[in-house]
């Protein structure tokens, strides 16, 4: 089915691209080669055993394709839409050295679209054990290590600082690329395992820390939350918002809607966002189906974009103005923003990221007028509670120290997902939850 | 869902309600502040905790715009949607000797608290509390009960000394010899009367107010100017070095969403009208 038309999408945050029909989905994984020894599993941060459930939809088994999927990732729905396959499993599909690699992602949103279209069955889960974790954080790592503890049949307790669960999938990545009826299909789903979940608490203010320790582990996945400014004069005005409050006033409050909702946000028919990965390419796609014109400012060329390709080819569609190169020097205005300056940036020898390190030009500057500029220059884990749990080791960024298998410092705590990586991926964070959540069971076996 | 337990209107258009929330109320400090969500489509807004009293938490405000006029219309035995909390840190109580704790207008929410805090760790106490006119002053009762001494004030002279909270502040520190100030209430105020502690280098904290969303450290709308530094008030804060603070920033922050503010109490006034809801 593809993706729906530029000019209409760019009216409404319905979702982009419309999947596969049924006829699709089984031609596209009759290529599938069924490879004996698949190189497209060892790219998939869970393992999911692509040529078998691609195998059931070829047969049009399609809830028995979704149920293999979930013996390895519970959120499927979510992860054929948001996974970078291309760099993870599509990207070592045997077919894509001569012609193009399956589709994966494409036929995982679909076999879990199928599932919940007909009725998603509840998953099993084993005898109560007796035994009490916490789980900080209802992101994709909290929620796949709620899941799978649940599953083991521990009592899991999730704490969640905000009114909704999700994280990222709830109040980050827009509803155009992520349905929040589809998160809250597939996060109900893992809840239902019996999760106890508790909003509104943040844990550290309102779950003492004590209390969190006489749990018998603890799992904290809090996420990468905290937004960096870049530190430029004017960034004190009214209509400079970081891309965390940007989206979160939509996604998470609906203020789009306002007045129907309450929650404001600026009426803006400028806006520059500045940075060029997803983050970047979320806000300014959300800025521009407010009606706003769109200009997006980065500092190196366009083919260092970090951005998904495709998540930049929607941009383009929907009319987003790229200026490459350049990187703001101050933001303009008296008490509003009125306009931002930039400077031109010469490419020079590669640096440790292996791109090109960016140097401004002296003296070669422009100025761009808008009312609204948004920063998304990347995010830093959440400080507040790490920073003061006693015992755990954090590294340069202010992330949680953990080893391979979610082991902290701390004897009782685990962590996994943004918190231990810094911003990352959806399916990272899974993949880090379910092995902390297999150290937690072996700690708990041997109690 | 939380439940109402108790509202009722102690001053011309200043409410306090008494809401069901364990998690807050057993954890919660003097200096600390909530966010609340009255309904589906309502917005978060931060209040600061006036009191907790085993599950209950007591907060006062002042009906200004849309979520605080639907917050005064809910009646007891109704619920919100959400509140989250204790959020911040606690107000820095310690034993430092004289201490003075001002409040203005919906600012003496959370005044009678620190003053406990701080009676109770062996420091005296003076309070100055003042209000637009007599009928707007609250808490009296419980600030004459926490402080050793209590002053009263009204920018119209019906009740207590006609005048500002400052005025009475210059003279105390004039006479006295004072370890720590307070001072909360609305921003100009606090800028204000801050002025009054500065020469004299007196230790002096306010309680800032900026646009909120998450209260966790998320967003970043908080920041507010302290020392030069960006400091996120929600975790960071909300209380900072008076004489630090970039007063005229926050306030500029303040105004960002008038518009809006004004369109939004126009929809809910006559929303009002039509259904015959609210006071
Ligand atoms: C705009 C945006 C777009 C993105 N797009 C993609 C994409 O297309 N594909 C992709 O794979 N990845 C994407 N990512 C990255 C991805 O979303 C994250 O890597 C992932 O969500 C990390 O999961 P997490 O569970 O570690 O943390 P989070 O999703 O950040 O969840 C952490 C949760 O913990 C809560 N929390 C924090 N502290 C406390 C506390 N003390 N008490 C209680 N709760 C607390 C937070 O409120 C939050 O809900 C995107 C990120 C953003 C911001
Ligand atoms: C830490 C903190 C503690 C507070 N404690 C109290 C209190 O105890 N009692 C009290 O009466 N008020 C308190 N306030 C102010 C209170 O949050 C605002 O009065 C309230 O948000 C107004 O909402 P409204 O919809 O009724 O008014 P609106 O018409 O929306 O706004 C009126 C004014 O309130 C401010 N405001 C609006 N939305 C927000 C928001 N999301 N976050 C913060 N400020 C906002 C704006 O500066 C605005 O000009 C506190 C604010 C903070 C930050
Ligand atoms: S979860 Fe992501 S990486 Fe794994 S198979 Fe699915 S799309 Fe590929
Ligand atoms: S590598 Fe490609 S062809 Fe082989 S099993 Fe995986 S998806 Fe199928
Ligand atoms: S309110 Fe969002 S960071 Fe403080």
């Amino acid at each position: 089915m593809g993706d729906r038309p530029a000019d209409i999408r760019v009216r409404d945050f319905l979702e982009v691209d419309c999947g596969l029909t049924a006829d699709e989905a089984v031609a596209e994984a009759n290529r599938c080669l069924g490879c004996k020894k698949p190189a497209c599993v060892d790219g998939c941060p869970v393992n999911i055993d692509i040529p078998a459930f691609i195998g059931l939809i070829a047969e049009r088994k399609f809830t028995e394709a979704a149920l293999s999927i979930k013996t390895q990732n519970m959120l499927p729905a979510i992860c054929g839409r948001v996974c970078p396959q291309e760099t993870q499993c599509e990207v070592l599909c045997i077919l894509g050295k001569k012609e193009k690699p399956v589709r994966i992602g494409q036929l995982e949103r679909f076999a879990a679209d199928e599932e919940r279209r007909t009725g998603i069955k509840a998953p099993v889960k084993k005898a109560a054990t007796g035994k009490k974790v916490a789980v900080v954080g209802s992101g994709p790592a909290g929620i796949t290590a709620a899941g799978e503890l649940a599953k083991e049949g521990h009592s899991v307790v999730m704490y969640e600082s905000l009114h909704l669960p999700g994280g990222v999938l709830t109040y980050g990545i827009p509803s155009f690329r992520l349905p929040k009826d589809i998160v809250k299909a597939e996060l109900d789903q893992v809840l239902s395992l019996g999760v106890e979940v508790k909003l509104n608490h943040f844990v550290g203010r309102s779950v003492p820390l004590d209390e969190l320790l006489s749990y018998d582990a603890v799992l904290l996945g809090t996420g990468a939350g905290l937004p960096y400014f870049m530190g430029i004069s004017g960034e004190h005005l009214n209509g400079v918002y970081s891309a965390n409050e940007f989206l979160t006033r939509v996604n998470l409050m609906h203020a789009d809607r306002f007045p129907e909702y309450d929650t404001p946000i600026a009426k803006s028919s400028r806006v520059v966002v500045v940075g060029g990965g997803n983050v970047a390419m979320d806000a300014a796609r959300t800025a521009r189906r407010m009606g706003a014109k769109v200009t997006l400012v980065y500092r190196r060329r366009a083919e260092d974009l970090p951005a998904r390709l495709a998540e930049v080819h929607h941009a383009e569609e929907e009319g987003i103005e790229f200026i490459t190169c350049a990187n703001p020097t101050r933001i303009l205005g008296e008490q509003v923003v009125t306009g931002i300056e930039c400077i031109r940036m010469k490419m020079c020898e590669l640096d440790a990221s292996g791109r090109p390190s960016a140097v401004p030009i002296n003296g070669d500057t422009f100025t761009i007028d808008c009312d609204v500029v948004i920063q998304a220059i990347g995010q830093g884990p959440n400080p507040v509670l790490v920073r003061e749990i006693q015992g755990l080791e954090r590294g340069r960024a202010g992330n949680v120290v953990a080893d391979g298998d979610g082991r902290t410092a701390h004897p009782k705590i685990f962590a996994a997902g943004d918190v231990t990586t810094g911003a990352a991926t959806v399916i990272l964070a899974m993949g880090g939850a379910k092995k902390a959540a297999q150290s937690i069971n072996s700690l708990l076996a041997t109690r | 869902m939380y439940t109402i337990e108790k509202t009722h209107e102690i001053a011309d258009k200043i409410f306090e309600i008494w809401v069901n929330a364990p998690h807050v109320a057993r954890n919660a400090r003097a200096g600390q502040f909530v966010i609340i969500r009255t309904d589906e489509t309502g917005e978060r807004i931060p209040l600061t905790i006036s009191r907790a009293s085993g599950d209950l938490v007591r907060i006062v405000f002042m009906a200004v715009g849309k979520t605080t006029h639907a917050l005064a219309a809910i009646k007891a035995g109704d619920a919100i949607a959400d509140i989250v909390g204790p959020l911040g840190h606690p107000s820095e109580i310690k034993a430092w000797g004289t201490c003075v704790i001002v409040g203005g207008g919906a600012g003496i929410a959370n005044t009678p608290c620190i003053a406990e805090a701080l009676k109770a760790a062996g420091n005296t106490v003076i309070g100055i509390i003042g209000a637009r006119n007599a009928g707007m002053l609250i808490l009296e009762d419980e600030m004459r009960e926490a402080c050793d001494e209590l002053h009263v004030t009204t920018d119209d002279g019906s009740k207590g000394r006609h005048g500002f909270a400052a005025d009475v502040l210059k003279e105390i520190v004039a006479e006295r010899k004072v370890d720590a100030v307070w001072i909360i209430g609305p921003t100009i105020m606090m800028k204000i009367t801050s002025m009054a502690t500065k020469k004299k280098g007196i230790k002096t904290f306010v309680s800032l107010n900026p646009i909120m969303v998450d209260g966790t450290g998320m967003c970043g709308s908080c920041r507010c100017q302290v020392a030069g530094k960006t400091v996120f008030a929600c975790v960071d804060g909300p209380e900072f070095d008076a004489h630090e603070v970039n007063f005229d920033q926050l306030m500029q922050r303040q105004r960002y969403y008038m518009d809006q503010e004004k369109e939004a109490l126009a929809r809910w006034n006559q929303h009002v009208c039509s259904c015959g809801e609210g006071r």
